[in-house]
């Protein structure tokens, strides 16, 4: 069954914020831990959000992870959001 | 004179080969002189403090780049990597210098009308320094600000028909050899499957939700000029399934020293008359082929397509004509466990353009779905067939055991009998089994 997109969306939204203050980029695999779905099926939620800007992508060049956007030190320190 | 002294990256010029660093100089007095009068829209001093933070680095013995970032164009997880420079007043120009990669044409075809597009606008909004191609193919676009990057992006999509290609944990840049565009080795059309599988996993390329990077090679036949078999997380390696074609009369051409050996690539110096024996026939790695009576024979079932004979004697010997590929998954460079070839999983694969390659498809995803569920973060497909088994690997993929997945006999036995695989499950009756065999 599909999932319900706002709900899967709060759900995302709460669990990255409890976590947020040990940190503030998830892999993929801990956003679909969160909705306890099939990654095909997590990645459609997460796709929207990051259409949404509600997510944002993080890159090191070799793996990629996904944060609230705007949150934690790494934008702030890339003068990004000045 | 240079905005920043220089004698370590200097002393670099002095060896044997190009230099890079004469490629930068060149291009920080092109970007000084400016003679087509170019906008500039980064700094045009640009390259001069690449240079001086490269310097700095040499003689810190340490790196002054950060990598890593939120970067991109929007909607896409890959393509950009964010660069910057941990010193950035002493070299503002790169404070920002992101990476973009750029899909490259497959098979490398581009016409030099389009190279000179792409350059000019990576003149206009980036550095104008490029690394032609990178490991996994790319087109590699090297520094340029975060203002820039969507500027480029409408670009290259709007006018230039091009697409940034894959980073971070996404479908790769997929790459494929010349093929039979130019190279009448080829098994199948590796530009077609390539150009096919790029369009057709679009989302997997550009939105990142692998455990890590996944690659596919195309490679037209065994010779592997794009080193699938050792590079690629899924290789796809041309094949036959006849016999070698053999002309005898251009094989006795050879033994004549009528055509040179090798299309003639050992010509620069006297290697005396060919020897077919010594040169052909001893180096088959499985001994499967014979010259007598100046005839030659190959035991076809023994080949393991190594192509030697092939290519030492391209007018003689050909591929046979029922052509497809070989599917082999899990190579990838030593980042853990070390350097891992790939293994081979299916033999033979016709490669269908007529159904959309279902066949291939099949494959790709229920590999993608195993990994994807299974491979922890960071962990290549390699690494998860070692850790699971290649007999998972045969279950998710639906594959039947066959000799060809074994290296060498008792070597690695990884298949199991489950229960339900055989009659009667472990359960039996004792007491009947005694009947007919004593303790």
């Amino acid at each position: 069954m599909a999932l319900d997109y706002e709900e899967s969306k709060q759900k995302i939204i709460g669990g990255l914020q409890k976590k947020s203050k040990s940190k503030s980029k998830f892999y993929f695999s801990d956003l679909a831990k969160i909705l306890d779905a099939k990654p095909r099926e997590a990645k459609k939620i997460v796709t929207q959000m990051i259409n949404e800007g509600i997510l944002e992508f993080w890159s090191s060049g070799s793996t990629s992870m996904y944060g609230l956007k705007g949150a934690g030190k790494q934008s702030a320190a890339e003068h990004e959001n000045e | 004179m240079a905005k920043h002294e220089t004698p370590l990256l200097d002393q670099l010029e002095s060896g044997p080969w190009p230099s890079f660093v004469s490629d930068m100089k060149l291009e920080a007095e092109s970007r000084a002189k400016n003679v087509n009068n170019v906008e500039f829209q980064i700094p045009q001093d640009v390259i001069e403090d690449l240079m001086g933070v490269l310097e700095l680095s040499y003689k810190d013995a340490e790196t002054h780049w950060k990598h890593g970032g939120i970067v991109g164009v929007f909607g896409y997880g890959g393509g950009v990597i964010g660069r910057y420079c941990d010193q950035p007043e002493k070299f503002p120009g790169v404070a920002h210098f992101h990476t973009m990669r750029v899909n490259q044409p497959s098979g490398h075809f581009y016409s030099t009308d389009f190279l000179r597009q792409l350059c000019d606008l990576w003149e206009f909004r980036g550095s104008g320094l490029t690394n032609m191609h990178g490991a996994t193919g790319d087109i590699i676009f090297l520094g340029t600000t975060t203002p820039q990057l969507e500027e480029i992006f409408y670009e290259m999509t709007h006018k230039l028909n091009q697409d940034l290609g894959g980073s971070g944990s996404n479908l790769r840049t997929p790459s494929d050899c010349i093929g039979a565009a130019r190279c009448e080795y080829a098994c199948y059309d590796t530009q077609d499957l390539c150009t096919y599988l790029t369009q057709e996993y679009q989302d997997e390329l550009h939105r990142p939700a692998f455990p890590y990077k996944f690659k596919f090679k195309f490679d037209g036949c065994p010779n592997c000029c794009v080193a699938s078999i050792a590079r690629a997380d899924m290789s796809f390696i041309g094949t036959w399934k006849d016999d070698i074609r053999v002309d005898q009369d251009a094989v006795k051409g050879y033994v004549n020293g009528e055509f040179p050996p090798n299309g003639g690539s050992h010509s620069g110096r006297d290697w005396g008359p060919f020897d077919i024996q010594k040169e052909v026939i001893d180096l088959c790695p499985t001994q499967c082929m014979k010259y007598e009576n100046s005839k030659l024979e190959i035991n076809n079932k023994e080949c393991t397509r190594c192509m030697h004979c092939i290519n030492v004697m391209p007018r003689a010997l050909r591929p046979g004509k029922q052509t497809g590929c070989s599917i082999l998954v899990g190579a990838k460079a030593p980042i853990l466990d070390g350097a891992q070839m790939g293994s081979l999983l299916l033999p033979f694969v016709e490669v269908n353009k007529e159904n959309d390659y279902q066949e291939v498809k099949d494959v790709i995803e229920s590999i993608w779905d195993w990994w994807m569920e299974e491979g922890k973060n960071r962990e290549r497909l390699g690494e998860l067939m070692k850790r699971q088994g290649f007999q998972k690997l045969l279950e998710v993929t639906g594959v039947d055991p066959i000799p060809q997945h074994v290296s060498e006999p008792r070597h690695n036995p990884y298949i199991f009998w489950k229960e339900e695989e055989v009659q009667g499950g472990w359960e039996r009756d004792i007491n009947e089994f005694r009947k007919h065999h004593q303790r």
